[in-house]
C-alpha cells in the first residue's frame, strides 16, 4: 500500500514493450482503417446526399420546370379549352389525369395551377423572409430594448389565428394573387423572424462576434458580415419548410372562397372546382391532391437534409 | 468628477507622452437575478508604452472581466461600469460607440482564449484580417492582401498564400492562434490584450504562441497586458504583475521584486501550487484549500481570509487596503504581510 506505483509502472513499460514486439500481429480492421486514412490510401468517405433527398430534387425540379414552360408545352388551356359533353371523365389516354366539371383538362390545370401556387408560395415566402429576416436578425443581435419590442411585436403577429389574419385580408382587399401573395406573406413573417431570432441570439454570443467587435466592427458590419451568414442555412431551411406550408395555405384559402379567383388556376382552385365531383369522380380531386402532398413532402424533406448537412458543418468546428 | 469634466475636454487631442493606460478605481458589476456580481472592484493600475503587464489569478478573480471592461468589450445591458479608463489621456468609461470602433483594432487589439471560437466559421482567414485592415487604414484590397500576407508569415504561418484562401476549420489549434494574433496586429494596436492565449492549446504550443507575442510585442514597440492564472507563464514575459483576487489587485510588483520578495499570502499560495522539477516523485501536489470566494456576498474582511494560512482576527473584520509603492514599486494588501525571513524558509524560488 505503502508504494505501490513502481511495480506497476514496470508492468506497464513491459505491456508496452510486449505491444511493440507484436506489431507483426494483424491489427483489427479499425485500426488498418484508420492507417490506410492516413497514409492517405483510402480517401475518407465523403457523406452523399441520400436517396430520398435526390427523388425529392427531382421531383421538385420537374415541377419547376413544367411551371416554368407551361405556356410552350403542347397541353390544353387550362380556362378555355373546355369541353362540357365530357365534363368530369375519368382518366383517359387522351387526358390522363381526367377532366374536370367544365370539361377541362386537368393535368394541364395542374401544371398551371404549379405556375401560379409556386409563384405565390416562393413570392411570399420570399417577402417574408426579407422582412422576417430583417425582424429575426435585428432583434436577435440587439438582445436589448430594441430585441425586446421587436420580439414582442413579432409574438404578437404569432398569436393571431393566421388563416382568420389572411382571410381577413383578402376579403378586405379583394382576391388577387398580389392580395393572397401578400396576406400569406403577412403570416409567415413572424414564424420566419422567430426561427431567425432564435438562430441570430445564440450566434452572437460566439467569440468570434466579440472578436469582430475588438477589430472595430461597427453594429452593421458584425450583423451582416458576422452573424447573419451564420444564420442563413436555418434561415433556409425553414423557408423550405415555409413554402409548403404556404402551399397548402393557399389551397386552403382557396377551399374556403377566399383564394384567388377561379379564372387564375392555382392548386387551391383546381381542387376546389373538382369538390362537387369527389362522389363521382374523386381522381379530379385526389390527383391535384397528391401533386400537392408530394411537394410539400419533398420540400418538407429537402429542409430537413438542408439543416442536417449544416449541422454536420457546424458539429466539425 | 472633476477630472472626468477635464477628460472629456481632452478627447480631441490624445496626449501622447504620458503613460499609455491609467486605470483608476475601475469597477466592473453584474446584475444577476441572484444580486450584484462584482466582478471587477476597484482596480488602478497604470501601463507606459511598451511594456508588459501580467495578470494573474485563478479562475473567477475577474481577470478575464478586467481585460474586457479596459477595453469596453462587456455588453451594456446588466453591466455597471464605473471608474476611469484613460487611454494616451482620452477617458473611455462612459464613451459611446462610435468613438469606441475608433479605438478598437485600431489602437487596441485582444487576442482570445479559444481560437476555436473566435474566428468566424464561414469566413476565409485572409478575408478575417483584410477586414479590420481595409476599416482603420482605408488601403486598396490588393495592399490590403498584401498585407495580409505578410502578416501571416511574421506570425510564422508557412504558405501564407494558401492558408488566406482557407476557411479557419481547416486549421490547428495553434495555427488558429496565429491568425488571431495576426488579425489582432493587423493595424499595429499600441495596446494588446492577451486573455489567457495559450489555455486552449497544446503545451508544446504554448510556449511557441507565448514567444511569438513576446517577439511581435518588442519588435512593434506595443504595450500588452497578459492574462493568465499561471504564474510561469508570466515570470519571464512580464514586466510588471498584478495578482488578481476577487475582483481586486492583492499584490502588485515588477516581475522581478515580486519573485524575490512576495509579500502575500495569495500570491505565495498561487507559486507554491506550481510542481516543482526537483521534488521528489509522487510528491503530494500543493493546493489552495477551499474556492474562490462568492462575488455576490464577498466575506468581510479580506476576501482571501478564509483560505489564508495566516489569516488572524482582524484579518476577518478589516479589509486590507492596497499599501502606496514602497521604493521597488512593490504594492500589496494584507494586514500581515510575509515577511523576507518568512518568504526564505518558505522557500519560493
Amino acid at each position: 500500500m505503502r508504494n505501490p506505483l513502481p511495480d506497476h509502472g514496470e508492468e506497464l513499460i513491459h505491456i508496452m514493450h510486449d505491444d511493440e514486439a507484436r506489431s507483426d500481429v494483424p491489427a483489427d480492421s479499425a485500426t488498418q482503417y484508420l492507417a490506410a486514412v492516413s497514409a492517405g490510401t483510402v480517401k475518407a468517405k465523403r457523406k452523399g446526399l441520400p436517396v430520398g433527398a435526390w427523388i425529392a430534387i427531382g421531383w421538385m425540379t420537374i415541377l419547376i420546370l413544367a411551371a416554368i414552360l407551361a405556356p410552350v408545352l403542347p397541353i390544353p388551356d387550362p380556362i378555355n379549352d373546355a369541353n362540357p359533353l365530357k365534363a368530369a371523365q375519368g382518366p383517359t389516354l387522351n387526358h390522363i389525369f381526367g377532366l374536370d366539371g367544365n370539361g377541362r383538362d386537368v393535368f394541364s390545370r395542374i401544371i398551371w395551377g404549379a405556375r401560379n401556387s409556386l409563384f405565390i408560395a416562393i413570392a411570399a415566402v420570399f417577402s417574408g423572409l426579407l422582412l422576417g429576416g430583417a425582424l429575426g436578425l435585428i432583434s436577435g443581435y440587439f438582445k436589448g430594448r430594441i430585441g425586446g419590442v421587436l420580439g414582442a411585436l413579432t409574438d404578437i403577429l404569432l398569436a393571431f389565428p393566421q388563416l382568420v389574419l389572411a382571410l381577413a385580408v383578402v376579403s378586405f382587399l379583394g382576391r388577387t394573387v398580389f392580395n393572397v401573395t401578400m396576406a400569406l406573406a403577412i403570416v409567415s413573417i413572424p414564424i420566419l423572424a422567430r426561427i431567425t431570432r432564435a438562430s441570430a441570439l445564440s450566434w452572437s454570443e460566439r467569440d468570434f462576434v466579440t472578436a469582430a467587435r475588438a477589430q472595430g466592427a461597427g453594429h452593421v458590419r458584425t450583423m451582416t458580415r458576422e452573424v447573419l451568414p451564420n444564420v442563413l442555412p436555418a434561415m433556409l431551411s425553414i423557408s423550405l419548410l415555409g413554402v409548403a406550408v404556404v402551399i397548402v395555405a393557399e389551397a386552403s384559402l382557396s377551399l374556403v372562397g377566399a383564394g384567388v379567383k377561379p379564372d387564375v388556376t392555382t392548386w387551391g382552385n383546381v381542387i376546389f372546382s373538382g369538390q362537387p365531383y369527389l362522389r363521382n369522380s374523386p381522381t379530379m380531386v385526389l390527383l391535384p391532391s397528391m401533386v400537392i402532398f408530394f411537394t410539400v413532402y419533398s420540400l418538407n424533406y429537402l429542409g430537413d437534409v438542408l439543416r442536417a448537412t449544416f449541422d454536420v458543418r457546424e458539429s466539425a468546428l | 468628477m472633476s477630472t472626468l469634466s477635464t477628460d472629456t475636454a481632452s478627447l480631441s487631442n490624445p496626449v501622447t507622452d504620458g503613460p499609455l493606460l491609467v486605470v483608476k478605481d475601475l469597477c466592473t458589476y453584474f446584475k444577476t437575478d441572484r444580486g450584484l456580481v462584482r466582478a471587477v472592484d476597484g482596480v488602478s493600475l497604470t501601463l507606459e508604452r511598451g511594456k508588459t503587464l501580467g495578470v494573474v489569478g485563478e479562475s473567477g478573480s475577474g481577470k478575464t472581466v478586467l481585460s474586457r471592461s479596459i477595453m469596453g468589450l462587456l455588453p451594456k445591458r446588466d453591466v455597471e461600469r464605473s471608474g476611469s479608463v484613460q487611454f494616451e489621456g482620452v477617458e473611455l468609461v462612459g464613451a459611446d460607440n462610435s468613438l469606441m470602433v475608433q479605438y478598437w483594432g485600431d489602437q487596441m487589439a485582444m487576442v482570445f482564449q479559444d481560437p476555436m471560437t473566435s474566428l468566424n466559421p464561414v469566413m476565409r482567414v485572409g478575408k478575417q484580417i483584410t477586414e479590420g485592415l481595409r476599416q482603420h487604414l482605408d488601403i486598396s484590397k490588393d495592399h490590403a492582401n498584401k498585407t495580409a500576407r505578410s502578416l501571416l508569415s511574421s506570425v510564422g504561418i508557412p504558405e501564407p498564400e494558401r492558408r488566406l484562401r482557407q476557411y479557419p476549420h481547416e486549421l490547428s489549434g495553434g495555427m488558429r492562434q496565429r491568425v488571431m494574433i495576426a488579425i489582432a496586429l493587423a493595424c499595429g494596436p499600441k495596446l494588446l490584450f492577451a486573455d489567457e492565449p495559450t489555455t486552449a492549446l497544446d503545451v508544446t504550443v504554448q510556449a511557441q504562441i507565448l514567444d511569438l507575442l513576446q517577439t511581435q510585442q518588442r519588435d512593434r514597440y506595443m504595450a500588452m497586458i497578459l492574462v493568465t492564472h499561471d504564474l510561469g507563464v508570466v515570470a519571464g514575459r512580464t514586466d510588471e504583475i498584478a495578482v488578481m483576487y476577487a475582483g481586486k489587485i492583492v499584490e502588485k510588483a515588477p516581475t522581478k521584486v515580486l519573485f524575490t520578495s512576495l509579500r502575500h499570502p495569495y500570491t505565495e499560495a498561487l507559486l507554491s501550487s506550481i510542481p516543482k522539477i526537483a521534488d521528489p516523485s509522487h510528491t503530494r501536489l500543493k493546493t489552495i484549500g477551499g474556492r474562490p470566494p462568492n462575488l455576490i456576498n464577498p466575506p468581510t474582511g479580506c476576501s482571501f481570509s478564509p483560505r489564508c494560512a495566516y489569516a488572524q482576527d482582524k484579518c476577518r473584520v478589516d479589509e486590507p487596503p492596497l499599501s502606496a509603492p514602497d521604493a521597488d514599486g512593490h504594492q500589496f494588501s494584507c494586514w500581515f504581510p510575509i515577511e523576507l525571513s518568512a518568504k526564505q524558509t518558505a522557500e519560493v524560488r
